[in-house]
């Protein structure tokens, strides 16, 4: 028994497993390689052989990891320089990468780390391939978001990759489209447009929420469930529907307000785009300022009033403090929903209003303008950054709240 | 997104509730009284009182304020789906004289009906309303639209000038505005002759609408053609005023004019009767025209029946919408539930760098992914030009992702995955994994172990997501509308063309109204199953 265990925990055999595995990777990546030339064949023979002798001589002949590793990434890249250019040499590293790292991978028994010792090799083989299918997920998940920024700086008004861009050529590539963005009214007005209605629907939504999130968690609230149905369903019901409603009925409302009270038509349809902006936020500060105050020590609300604070002082100085996190997040949530909003806009508002992305709508309906990429970049750009900010606030808040000990 | 801790609702402790309860267990002997010397029921009962005031009151703005710029707004296009008020505006005598006309006699409705109907259309040709009637009413009938528009044209040069000619023949005073403002003003004249006592009061309306004086305007012929019919009719006009008197032993040999001929001659179409038909079937202030034709029906003198064969779309929408929502709903399973158990059962610190991948699409613009699928997708796009570099597609044999289904469905999966991730994973992470090894240990294989004993939990998460994601993807309308193309549209992409672009509004609110349904239902399933309240995000 004790042998058959430091069989199975040690090195996989190399030539009854790792030169036939690695050298089955090669077959398949010599194969689409030679496809690209137009000798699938020769490539499919030449990729199994180069495997083969890669899973030998780097598990056999170099124990340095990482000296194995660059060496096959640059030998790789040397050879694909060769035969296609900057361009080639980027896709020979990455093949190189792949088989090196795949080779020790294999050669080292790596893949078995995660499995239990006990492990039967059917099961091992499953694992790995649950992680490789949740790694291509994964890839589904982000490659889109990824692909679209190299594309923004695309020297052609095109919405493809371009040879030159292809070839890494400094040709290819250009700031046209940000300059474009930068510098055209129309991009421009929607950006200030964007500016300033997500602010000040973000304030509505956050002020209000906060405060009937704070009521709706307190003790006794009759027809809670009903109240939070009807705050929670600006979400739930589809935007096309909010839209069309909303249409319907702040177009009276405009004008009322133009014909009776005699606002000029410019500010009436901030009013209309902010107020509709501000109901489609208001659920997202509901649900995370609830979720909040869910960890809320009561106590200390009691304590304060037992030290003579009024409740004014009591929710400045203890309570808001402490909800603070789930207030910010829940303001981030309602100002990227306004800032990302496109149909309610595109009904209720007129093209004085017009939001970046409407403007981006009517970019991907009708003239195919990388801007559109480059803004689509910059959106990326801030997402990460407020991703980033909730992510702190999430930590921040469990920290203060006590729920976790980091 | 599952919470199921104490919710305020369940507090222990002292609550003006809670010590409600306990006083009622202690009443049994005798009252118990409070420090100020009232009843303690009844002090506690106060303060429990205040308390529900308090809360309500800090949620009453943002009730108020989502009812007011939300739950209004869409009762009010619930409204519109059924409101038909156009006609009887437009047309008030024609509806009601068309009443009693039997439509399925197959006979033209009789001279009043006429009468009515070219008075109407006068007023609604001057005020610019007959175009939208025409519009509203080729809804339902091809060709009202131009009938309407062209007819409103001649409607105000029609040959009824000779009973002008002839009144004011018999008496001059009848070209003057002020003989009509005194006969018609009030007194016997306007109950004897209210046809003309109600054209008049239009008339006298209309030009107050255009800022003119009544008494200062040429009376139009419509007023004419009015009395002479309601003369002609036999109104018994005796002992009213010498010169109506004249007028009515006059009007026998009034030289006449077929308005029945005078329509036919702007359009032959009025001597259609199913125009006619169809006036009087959108006469009532409410219709269910709306609902059945979004349902592909058509509503007609012998009730509500379907559409032709080829005039359904809606039913082909709607059953299209539902079958890409389901798929969608399922590629989100099939890709999360993976993704969500190898983000449950991984350590800490590596699942939550993995859940950035997770996170970062779901904060990412949705304009931005629609365009990056666009860019994926094309024949042009990414996917096509690796598979062609490959060899593996042939240049001019590209594969057709975009402005179909597919192109739908792959990208309205990639959009809503983190909505069915995140609930299974909330709902993954309490399940221990120590069960599944229990399961192994008693001898389960690992398939039973994982159907038996892990699936069955991990359930609740995914329903929640799939509701979430399948009320998510009904209602969608910018990524159907960018990659959809022509097969792969949504019914909201219809809906938002009725709204914007053929102007059918009422069409268009009640597809929304049978759209809000379906969602609502699942919106109560939902809150039936996880709990609205216990929905979390990020």
């Amino acid at each position: 028994m004790a042998e058959e265990l430091v069989v199975k925990t040690g090195r996989p055999g190399m030539m009854r497993f790792t030169v036939p595995v690695v050298g089955g990777l090669g077959l398949i990546l010599g194969f689409l390689t030679g496809n690209v030339v137009g000798a699938p064949w020769l490539g499919l023979i030449l990729g199994a052989l180069i495997g083969a002798v890669l899973g030998y001589g780097l598990n056999a002949m170099v124990p340095n990891k990482a000296l194995g590793r660059w060496g096959v990434i640059l030998v790789f890249a040397l050879v694909g320089m060769l035969t296609g250019g900057l361009g080639g040499a980027l896709g020979g590293a990455i093949i190189g990468a792949i088989i090196s790292w795949f080779a020790y991978w294999i050669g080292r028994g790596t893949y078995r780390d995660d499995v239990p010792i006990y492990a039967t090799p059917g099961q091992t083989l499953w694992w790995n391939f649950f992680l490789f299918l949740c790694g291509a997920i994964f890839i589904f998940l982000i490659t889109p978001i990824l692909v679209v920024m190299p594309l923004s700086f695309n020297a052609e008004n095109f919405f493809t990759f371009t040879p030159e861009m292809l070839r890494l050529d400094p040709e290819g590539y250009s700031l046209k489209h940000y300059r474009d963005f930068f510098q055209t009214d129309d991009w421009q007005l929607a950006l200030k447009n964007s500016l300033v209605i997500a602010p000040i629907a973000t304030i509505i939504s956050v002020s209000l929420g906060t405060l009937a999130a704070i009521g709706l968690s307190q003790s006794h609230v009759p027809g809670r469930r009903a109240i939070m149905a009807i705050l929670i369903s600006p979400m739930i019901v589809p935007l096309i529907i909010s839209a069309t409603g909303m249409f319907f009925f702040y177009s009276t409302l405009g004008n009322f307000l133009e014909g009776s009270i005699g606002m000029s038509k410019s500010l009436v349809g901030y009013i209309k785009v902010i107020l509709a902006h501000a109901v489609l936020g208001i659920p997202f500060v509901i649900i995370t300022v609830t979720a909040t105050l869910v960890g809320f020590d009561r106590s200390l609300t009691r304590a304060a009033a037992n030290m003579g604070a009024d409740p004014v002082t009591t929710f400045f100085r203890v309570q808001m403090p402490l909800i603070l996190p789930g207030v910010i997040s829940g303001g981030l949530f309602a100002f990227i929903t306004s800032f990302d909003e496109v149909v309610v806009v595109l009904f209720v508002g007129s093209a004085a209003q017009k939001t970046l992305p409407w403007q981006m709508f009517i970019g991907l309906r009708e003239q195919i303008s990388p801007t559109i990429l480059a803004v689509a970049t910059i959106l990326v750009v801030i997402s990460i950054a407020l991703l980033t900010t909730v992510e702190l606030l999430r930590r921040r808040s469990e920290r203060l709240r006590g729920l976790s000990p980091g | 997104m599952t919470d199921n801790t104490a919710g305020p609702d369940h507090i222990t402790g002292p609550t003006p509730d809670n010590a409600l309860r306990d006083a009622d267990r202690a009443a049994a002997g005798g009252p118990m009284l409070a420090a100020d010397g009232t009843p303690l029921k009844k002090s506690l009962a106060r303060a429990l009182r205040r308390q529900k005031l308090r809360a309500l009151g800090l949620i009453a703005p943002l009730l108020i304020f989502v009812l007011i710029t939300f739950v209004i707004p869409i009762g009010d296009m619930l409204l519109r789906s059924i409101k038909n008020d156009i006609v009887a505006d437009t047309l008030p005598r024609t509806v009601q004289s068309l009443s009693d006309w039997d439509a399925e006699a197959q006979d033209l409705p009789g001279e009043d009906v006429w009468t009515d109907f070219y008075i109407d259309m006068w007023f609604a040709a001057e005020r610019k309303e007959h175009t939208r009637l025409g519009t509203r009413l080729n809804y339902e009938l091809t060709g009202v639209s131009s009938l309407f528009r062209k007819t409103g044209r001649r409607v105000d040069r029609f040959d009824t000038d000779i009973y002008t000619d002839q009144f004011i023949a018999l008496d001059p005073g009848w070209e003057e505005p002020q003989t009509w403002a005194a006969m018609l003003g009030d007194g016997p004249a306007s109950d004897v002759l209210p046809l003309t006592a109600g054209a008049w009061e239009d008339w006298k309306a209309f030009n107050v609408e255009e800022g003119d004086k009544v008494l200062e305007e040429d009376v139009p012929d419509l007023m004419y053609t009015a009395l002479y019919h309601e003369l002609s009719q036999g109104a018994d006009v005796s002992g009213l005023s010498d010169r109506l008197a004249a007028a009515g032993e006059a009007v026998g040999g009034f030289e006449t004019v077929s308005l029945r001929e005078q329509f036919a001659d702007a359009d032959e179409d009025w001597l259609d009767p199913e125009v006619w038909q169809i006036i009087q079937l959108y006469s009532p202030r409410v219709t269910p025209g709306y609902f059945a034709n979004a349902a592909d029906m058509q509503v007609t003198p012998d009730g509500v029946e379907a559409r032709p064969e080829n005039q359904r779309i809606y039913g082909m929408l709607f059953q299209r919408t539902l079958f890409m929502s389901l798929m969608i709903t399922g590629s989100c399973i099939l890709l999360g539930y993976p993704v969500a158990w190898l983000l449950a059962n991984l350590p800490m610190r590596t699942a939550n760098l993995l859940m950035i991948l997770v996170l970062l699409p779901f904060w990412t613009s949705l304009l931005v992914r629609t365009s990056a699928w666009k860019v994926m997708l094309q024949q042009q796009g990414v996917i096509n030009d690796v598979l062609v570099w490959l060899g593996l597609v042939a240049d001019d044999a590209r594969l057709t992702m975009i402005n179909n289904q597919f192109g739908t469905i792959v990208a309205m999966t990639h959009i809503l995955l983190p909505f069915m991730i995140l609930p299974m994973y909330s709902v993954m992470q309490t399940i221990p994994p120590s069960y599944l090894r229990a399961a192994k240990s008693l001898g389960a294989t690992n398939w039973t172990a994982f159907w038996r004993v892990y699936f069955p939990q991990s359930v609740p998460g995914i329903g929640a997501g799939s509701i979430l994601v399948f009320i998510l993807a009904i209602g969608y309308y910018i990524t159907p509308e960018i990659v959809g193309g022509n097969t792969g549209t949504f019914i909201s992409n219809r809906i938002a063309y009725h709204i914007s672009s053929s102007l059918n509004w009422g069409l268009a609110a009640a597809l929304g109204s049978i759209l809000l349904v379906v969602v609502l239902v699942l919106y109560w399933a939902y809150d039936k199953i996880v709990g609205i309240d216990n929905v979390k995000l990020g």
